[in-house]
């Protein structure tokens, strides 16, 4: 397969790791090379979150440098705005519409920015109410996974076992449903 | 079947294939995760330590009594562990003893970027460096048998994003290393000077002999390619040369100290430039330039912070600079809504207090609107430094000056200068964040917790006992008992006495009573909650509202709000 760099960005919290340990699954098991950075400790208290999955046979770095990214996997607005610079020409941008406000503009010191992504190849959607549907507003992440499976050319039968593979035994069914969810759009 | 594992976990799969039987480390971030997955396998007895310098001293037992044992910790904790390890340098080991060392270029969760390789340097203990995850289990191994080989402590020398990153790995199985004989031998570890001057002698041979072994070490390597630009690198940055230059030649150093000479000499003079690519400070390039040979590198890369394979092709390869992140609304880390620490600190702010800190979640209180920490050096430095500011500025400033400090880190380092204070006839406050865990690295047990790393119950330190022990005067309260806890913590900084209070209220994230969300009813938007600093209070232009998803109920909001605006959540 040819490399495919991606960023996944979000809210401590949101389960960026957890995602980024489905791909790295999920790319292992479709015979593929890759390098998965997390970033564990301080950012984790609800600060910003950055993980780097990078797929093909000769990866070596194992972070995605900027204007290199084919997809940006953002798990929130401001975030989004944050990582689209990693995008290459012509990547795409795939963002959850939720706005999630940052201490400083909780207590008024800052302005949530007012503005959209530039990135053409823009899939914004709303995975807090698809998630919900789906039966937990915790599973956004599964959501955006979903919509990230309609670009990758993996058979979804892949996908759903390398998410069986890697959440809570408990969370399997409503973790399929909101993958299925952001898969059909 | 390939796994794609962290570079942590690579260690403990790497650590249980040598044979180890002994694990003992503190945690700290980026290395914490290599004890936990070594928790997992039943044939290594493993434990969390109250310190760095406990952690290897009871490793070094264990080797020292024949058994492979393993440490690990992040770099500041090196330094903390630097006492026993500086010596055990000189009586070398019996069994193998590997110190996994965890550095943090760009402090993703650090005070410092010290590096590793300078201290290893100092101690004349031998350093690996592993490039990947598959690395890190081999380098393992490796380490292991080298310790014994060459009877020392050998470090294994992570950074961040070895440590936590993933890449597949192809697993062993567990080869059982009987116990060695333990023999009685004044001569090699009781160092006293007269034994330990031979001992020098022993260190400074061992280094020579290994230095010469290291040119015909596999785990460094030449790959010539063009022979225009030579590179010499190490670890994870091994990576970004060979993505930013595919086609220099390199010579990749697996053991990193002491360095291969012969190998580096005719390596230099195969190619047309040799530059030393490394992050931190500029071990390899002394080190070379120290041999005779020409070489640059830091002239480019700097002190600071991490290298990427972008930053090599424009520093190195003529590369367009590397763009930068966009000037965005800033999202820093926070406590969490419903931790107890807000409610400490909010107490602290409403007497104006001069903090004393240290490391842990509520370092995060130094930041707005909390903005309560005055200094964060390192663990448990704070009752220290309170004692010292009384000295130097008498009793009236310690009535209103803290010194805070977690339980983990009470019990690290925090102890001995308390005993110190009591020693001295101070009259300093010592408070002690007492949620029963170590938080911010991930949830790992202490002695204070009851419980051991596998989660069952073990003896359970009683930290009131223990400070009246030494002589101070202990009040015990939940903060989130807001006026209770304020008026101890008045009484206790105007007394006279050495005093701790003991601010004890569980984790939040540990804490499983359901509880209802807060909800604001009229609110009269006069801003008292949200001096909180709590991510579930939002404020908009008609009051105050509470993002439900966000809310544990605490109900400290509910205390400060001078209006009873808010229901709901903990009575």
């Amino acid at each position: 397969m040819k490399k495919t760099n991606i960023i996944i960005v979000g809210v401590g919290g949101q389960g960026i790791l957890l995602t980024s340990k489905i791909l790295g699954y999920l790319a292992l098991d479709m015979g593929e090379g890759v390098k998965v950075s997390e970033v564990h400790g301080m950012s984790q208290r609800g600060g910003s979150v950055i993980t780097h999955v990078r797929i093909g046979d000769d990866v070596h770095s194992p972070l995605v440098d900027p204007g290199e990214a084919d997809y940006v996997l953002s798990f929130e607005m401001l975030e989004a705005l944050r990582a689209e610079y990693f995008l290459r020409e012509g990547g795409v941008l795939i963002s959850n519409t939720q706005q999630i406000l940052p201490m400083p503009v909780i207590t008024g010191s800052a302005q949530y920015p007012d503005k959209m992504p530039e990135t053409k190849n823009a899939v914004l959607l709303d995975a807090l109410s698809l998630a919900e549907e789906a039966g937990s507003a915790r599973a956004v992440n599964i959501v955006l996974l979903g919509v990230l499976a309609r670009f990758m050319e993996w058979p979804q039968e892949k996908w759903e076992s390398a998410i069986e593979a890697c959440v809570p035994p408990k969370t399997l069914e409503t973790n399929l449903r909101a993958f299925r969810a952001g898969l059909k759009g | 079947m390939k796994k794609l594992m962290i570079g942590n976990e690579a260690i403990a799969r790497g650590a249980w294939e040598s044979g180890v039987k002994v694990v003992c480390s503190y945690p700290g971030t980026p290395s914490t995760e290599i004890t936990e997955f070594c928790a997992k396998y039943p044939e290594m007895n493993c434990q969390w330590a109250p310190n760095e310098k406990v952690a290897v001293e009871t490793s070094f037992g264990a080797a020292m009594a024949g058994a492979r044992a393993l440490s690990c910790m992040k770099h500041v904790g090196v330094n903390v562990a630097a006492d026993p390890l500086f010596t055990a340098a000189y009586t070398g080991v019996n069994a193998g003893l590997v110190i996994a060392a965890a550095d943090d270029p760009f402090m993703h969760s650090s005070q410092n970027e010290q590096d590793t390789r300078m201290i290893a340097r100092s101690a004349h203990i031998p350093v690996l460096e592993p490039a990947d995850s598959q690395e890190c289990l081999e380098f393992t191994k490796l380490a292991f048998d080298l310790s014994e080989q060459y009877d020392t402590p050998v470090f294994l020398r992570l950074t961040t994003r070895l440590a936590h990153s993933r890449s597949p790995v192809e697993a062993g199985e567990r080869k059982e290393k009987p116990l060695r004989e333990y023999e009685k031998n004044p001569g090699k570890y009781v160092m006293m000077p007269g034994m330990a001057r031979k001992r020098h002698l022993a260190v400074e041979a061992r280094e020579k002999k290994m230095t010469l072994d290291a040119d015909s070490m596999p785990v460094n390597r030449v790959e010539m390619r063009d022979k225009k630009l030579g590179v010499v690198c190490a670890g994870v940055v091994y990576q970004y040369v060979r993505e930013a230059l595919p086609d220099a030649s390199v010579l990749k150093l697996g053991l990193s100290y002491p360095l291969p000479e012969q190998m580096i000499r005719s390596f230099a003079a195969q190619v047309d430039q040799l530059v030393v690519v490394e992050e931190l400070e500029p071990v390899f390039e002394r080190d070379i330039r120290n041999m005779g040979i020409r070489v640059s590198g830091k002239d480019k890369t700097g002190l600071q912070g991490e290298l990427s394979a972008a930053k090599v092709r424009q520093l190195f390869g003529g590369g367009a600079p590397v763009p930068q992140e966009p000037a965005l609304t800033g999202r820093p880390p926070a406590l969490c809504p419903g931790c107890p620490h807000r409610a400490t600190f909010f107490a602290m702010k409403k007497l104006n207090l001069t903090v004393f800190g240290d490391i842990g979640c509520y370092t995060l209180s130094a930041l707005p609107p909390i903005g309560m920490m005055d200094s964060t050096l390192c663990m448990g430095a704070s009752v220290g430094m309170a004692f010292g500011a009384e000295k130097a500025r008498g009793k009236e400033f310690s009535r209103k000056t803290v010194a805070v400090l977690g339980d983990s880190t009470f019990i690290h380092s925090g102890i001995t200068p308390l005993i110190d204070a009591v020693y001295g006839g101070a009259s300093t406050t010592t408070v002690i964040l007492d949620n029963r865990i170590t938080g911010m690295t991930g949830h790992q047990q202490n002695p204070a917790s009851g419980k051991n790393i596998l989660g069952e119950p073990a003896p359970q330190l009683n930290l009131e006992a223990l400070c009246e022990a030494i002589g101070a005067t202990v009040r015990v309260c939940d903060p989130h008992d807001l006026k209770q806890f304020t008026q101890i913590l008045k009484e206790e900084t105007q007394a006279d006495h050495v005093s701790v209070v003991i601010a004890r209220r569980p984790c939040v994230l540990l804490d499983k009573r359901k509880k209802e969300p807060c909800h604001i009813d009229a609110c009269h938007n006069c801003g008292a909650c949200m001096k909180l600093g709590c991510p579930a209070l939002i404020k908009t232009e008609k009051g105050v509202v509470i993002d439900r998803t966000l809310c544990v109920g605490c109900g400290l909001c509910k205390q400060v709000c001078p209006f009873n605006a808010i229901q709901g959540g903990e009575a």
